[in-house]
């Protein structure tokens, strides 16, 4: 009986051997599988038994944070202000990916950063959970408060539209609102049902309110362009005292009946203008011509490169690009045979075409020209804290580039403010600010209405403030004034915050 | 080896390896080896008790001691009581079970602690709940062990109750197809007998009554049963009027199936009977033969269960769970698809003890016990785990090649195997190998009868490999505390005369 005996021991061996095999394969090779299943609630369960650190403005104010709750899970993510911060801060929802902040910062948010290493001993030892960590971001209070004010109040009843403010000597984000926006509180919930429903609903709205304007959504910019091709007009010797010629419309060589108009008959019909009055009151004809018969493509493509075109401007310690940030782009200004097509370049030159841009570039531009031609890297993460408070990283300004000489910044300073103190862009005007700007008002297709733009800043004592852009889309007649309205008073509501300082 | 040989009263020629490789040892020897494994066990049990606090409760209650000081008095008392009654018996199987043991314990107070963290309660008394319970059944079940192995002195006298055993064997697994549910169901399978207060599996104890009698009845049988009639592929099958007690265990299997709804039950007695079977007959054909009817006998199951329903329809349910438990994640495949998840999300080095959720799955004492496990020592602890049934296993079937007689043979062969398969059956279920069937996992489920059956069955194999590995009669035993060879030595002629 031993022979049968040990066939048996073989046969165990087998058995077990088969068992091996499937929890390995059950264990190492599906084990991803099974973590992410959305019926597997552990390692939300891990996760969400711990509070999850706080996100705060600059003033220390509280737009995210864990509240602890009698659910299957300890602590829900709670944003206080709703809407108003959901396109910086994002959300961080039960089963699914954070957004924004959110997931910018998870890690340490959640306490697993290599930084956090001993904070996660400390804990092991004196027995208490260890929370995450405290992310403040560099945004304003007053400007976020007024720019989501003003831009979801927007006397033209707009429903689509961004505002987004920097702070041109640093490139920290100040207010970034992107209309129309979402609750995030829906998506957080512990139901995960719920959750689901509320995202779909949300993914499905032809408006978008998930996707954020102020960085990822590009727009023709229509005559903010201007502000760049004066630039590389100053780049190449011209004085804003330069006269160059404009007239009623304008005929590029080789396009046929195509004409460059202006907006009314009345802004330019003279046959000869200043580059800063072109600028000051929005001269097409002036802009089309000097961008095809003195500049060419090739110098108004590389001073729209040199101010950020066709390069993602990264916040700072976003390498991935979690905050979704677009590139901006001239686009294709030669014909199909290669060679320049002058049709395109005049209506490139005015921000037409296929000229595209997003706000947070239009902002970008401003703060360059607001801070000597020196633009910063853009950062909304100030600083990174412990549980304890005490600070682990906090941002150094980086600069990106320098764009134009300081001489070409000043001059197309004057130029900007000009257009404020007695152009397109009074409505900008603040009391007791130096603001500059430059309107647009892009053409947004045959029937629909056009997007109204305003990029600018504000400076005092000289020294740079801030710098907006806001953009409204589809806003149609009066699109730009509105834009301008909306810029200054975030203008105002941030120089008062900080002068009160 | 030929019918012929087998058929001669000698003890296996020392061709065949069976005796153990090594030389007869001092018992004394062995059993300080069995002692040093012993507090091995214990420190691992020890140390996985304390991690398992620190980690669920973030700290280490005032109770943790308790739990393993219970057990290290019980375990070290069924070693000294095998340092007098079976001296000479493989120093491995009482460590190996201790520290399943002593794991399922320990995990089962892991029970109690999610349970009371779920409540909101800071009660983390180790004098309540599962895993006290369970360290009680452990004490009486070690208790009755020792009275097993003091009355049990020679195992071939247990062949003389065969059809006593056999006979109450029957009962026993008829008992809770009888009963009504109320009394018998639990969990879908008709498995126990529900006394209030507790219930016990029948079951468990009928696996070694039924062993006893599957041991004699083959041995006396083998000669005629292993006859060959006709030669098909090289494999001889048996005579066409020989299949008759394999068709009545066959058929016995199947009613288990239907009537108490429980595949592994059923797998468990039929594979049991073919092993048992084949060891006796070394015929390769009665497997083949036992293979083919119950996977036909699964299958015919499955269509019935899907086409006419009725007593089937459960066994249906089972394999289309089985198949795609992912289909309806928050019924019927609940606790199969926690299971996975769990495994999954333990991975290859475990949440840690303690640092898992083993209440995602609710039956996580019982059939789940080593998926909650799993999720928490991860796929290197539980094979570890599984690694030391193996060993059992293993040194359950060398206790069988050792010892003299058919009889003990058989019924080593046949325990050994039989707890193998148990646990191939049940962690094969929680990690969808094969469907899921109502097994307890030997030694670590939470529950009495389990508990109990299979320390005995761990005490009938530490007895027979104390009669493998005791010198030949004659040498003088040193430690000389083993039973008189008298009574024994007239019965263990006894299966030659019946084959003659």
């Amino acid at each position: 009986m031993n022979a049968p005996l040990r066939r048996v021991g073989v046969v165990a061996l087998v058995l077990f051997a088969m068992l091996f095999v499937n929890l390995n394969y059950q264990q190492w090779y599906k084990a991803d599988d099974y973590r992410t299943n959305p019926r597997n609630t552990r390692v939300q369960a891990e996760e969400y038994s711990r509070p999850r650190g706080t996100i705060s403005l600059s003033n220390g104010e509280v737009v995210a944070q864990s509240q602890e709750t009698t659910d299957t899970f300890k602590y829900l993510r709670v944003y206080p202000f709703d809407t108003k911060y959901a396109h910086v801060v994002g959300y961080k929802p039960v089963y699914g990916t954070a957004t924004y902040v959110e997931r910018l910062n998870n890690e340490f948010l959640a306490g697993n950063a290599p930084e956090q290493l001993g904070d996660r001993l400390a804990a092991m030892f004196t027995g208490n959970e260890s929370p995450g960590g405290i992310v403040q971001l560099t945004l304003s209070k007053a400007a976020q408060d007024t720019a989501h004010k003003e831009l979801t109040s927007n006397r033209l009843n707009t429903q689509k539209g961004a505002v987004i403010a920097l702070d041109p000597k640093t490139g920290a984000l100040l207010a970034e609102v992107s209309l129309p926006s979402y609750d995030p509180n829906l998506l957080t919930t512990h139901n995960a049902d719920e959750a689901s429903k509320a995202y779909q609903t949300l993914d499905a709205d032809p408006t978008h309110p998930l996707s954020n304007r102020a960085t990822s959504e590009i727009l023709a910019p229509g005559s903010t362009m201007k502000v760049v091709v004066s630039a590389a007009a100053l780049k190449e010797g011209m004085k804003p005292d330069t006269v160059i010629p404009a007239g009623p419309y304008y005929q590029p060589p080789q396009s046929g009946s195509f004409q460059i108009k202006n907006a009314s008959p009345s802004t330019c019909p003279e046959a000869q203008i200043t580059l800063q009055r072109a600028l000051t009151v929005s001269c097409n004809t002036a802009f089309a011509k000097l961008g095809v018969e003195q500049l060419g493509l090739d110098k108004v493509k590389s001073m729209a490169e040199s101010f950020g075109f066709e390069e993602t401007p990264e916040f700072i310690d976003d390498d991935k690009n979690i905050m979704n940030v677009t590139a901006s782009h001239t686009g294709s200004m030669t014909g199909s045979n290669g060679k320049v097509d002058p049709a395109a370049l005049a209506q490139s030159s005015i921000g037409q075409k296929d000229v595209r841009m997003t706000p947070l570039q239009g902002a970008l531009i401003a703060a360059t020209v607001a801070n000597e031609g020196k633009q910063m890297r853009p950062y909304l993460v100030d600083t990174l804290q412990s549980s304890g408070l005490s600070v682990v990283n906090k941002t150094q300004p980086t600069t990106l580039r320098r764009v134009v000489s300081d001489g070409v910044a000043e001059d197309l300073q004057d130029m900007m403010i000009s257009v404020v103190d007695s152009g397109t862009g009074k409505p900008a005007k603040v009391k007791g600010l130096q603001v500059g700007g430059k309107t647009g008002t892009a053409e947004n297709g045959e029937d629909a209405n056009d997007h109204g733009w305003f990029i600018g800043f504000a400076m005092k004592n000289n020294q740079p403030v801030v710098a907006v852009a806001v953009v409204l889309e589809g806003a149609g007649k009066g699109g730009s004034h509105e834009a301008a309205r909306i810029a200054g008073q975030v203008m105002k509501a941030y120089a008062d915050e900080r002068g009160t300082e | 080896m030929t019918a012929a040989a087998v058929s001669t009263p000698q003890p296996p020629d020392a061709g065949s390896g069976a005796v153990p490789s090594v030389p007869p040892a001092r018992p004394s020897g062995l059993r300080n080896i069995e002692l040093g494994l012993l507090a091995f066990t214990l420190v691992v049990v020890g140390t996985y008790s304390v991690a398992m606090e620190a980690g669920a409760l973030d700290q280490i209650t005032a109770h943790f001691w308790i739990p393993i000081a219970t057990l290290a008095i019980v375990f070290l008392g069924i070693h000294i009581a095998i340092r007098f009654l079976a001296p000479y018996a493989d120093p491995v199987f009482l460590p190996a079970v201790t520290l399943i043991n002593g794991m399922g314990v320990a995990f089962l107070r892991r029970i109690d602690l999610a349970d009371a963290i779920r409540h909101k309660s800071t009660d983390y008394s180790a004098f309540s709940g599962l895993g006290f319970r369970q360290l009680l059944w452990t004490a009486l079940s070690v208790g009755f062990a020792i009275i097993v192995l003091a009355i049990v002195r020679d195992h071939k006298s247990l062949s003389r109750y065969a059809f006593t055993l056999g006979f109450a064997g029957i009962v026993l697994v008829m008992i809770p197809a009888v009963l009504p549910a109320r009394l018998s169901m639990v969990n879908g399978a008709k498995l126990w007998i529900n006394f209030g207060f507790f219930s016990i599996q029948p079951g468990e104890f009928a696996k070694i009554a039924l062993l006893v009698f599957f041991a004699y009845y083959l041995v006396r049988k083998r000669e005629v049963l292993s006859l060959a009639s006709r030669r098909v592929l090289g494999v001889d099958f048996p005579r066409g009027r020989d299949l008759g007690p394999v068709i009545a265990v066959w058929l016995m299997s199947l009613l288990v199936l239907i009537f108490e709804k429980d595949l592994g039950t059923s797998l468990m007695y039929f594979g049991m009977f073919i092993v048992t079977l084949y060891i006796a007959t070394e015929r390769v054909s009665w497997l083949i033969i036992g293979l083919m009817l119950f996977s036909g006998g699964v299958f015919t199951a499955y269509v019935l269960g899907g086409t006419i329903g009725g007593p089937f329809a459960n066994f249906r349910l089972r394999a289309d769970i089985w198949l795609d438990p992912f289909s309806d994640p928050d019924n019927r495949g609940y606790q199969l698809v926690q299971s996975l998840l769990g495994l999954g999300t333990g991975g290859l080095f475990g949440a840690g003890p303690g640092e898992g959720y083993p209440r995602k799955i609710p039956e996580v004492q019982n059939d789940f016990i080593s998926a909650g496990l799993g999720e928490e020592i991860g796929l290197f602890g539980l094979t570890a785990l599984l690694i030391v049934y193996l060993v059992i296993v293993v040194r359950g079937l060398r206790a069988a090649l050792g010892v003299h007689d058919s009889f003990g043979k058989l019924f080593a062969g046949g325990l050994a195997f039989t707890l193998g398969l148990q646990v191939f059956v049940i962690v094969g279920g929680v990690s969808k190998l094969i469907p899921l069937t109502g097994q307890t996992t030997p030694f670590l489920s939470a529950g009495g009868s389990s508990l109990m059956a299979n320390w005995i069955l761990i005490t009938l194999l530490i007895r027979i490999s104390d009669a493998a590995r005791r010198p030949a009669e004659g040498q003088p035993a040193k430690g000389g505390n083993g039973p008189a060879a008298g009574g024994p030595a007239k019965l263990q002629e006894m299966p030659t005369e019946v084959m003659r």
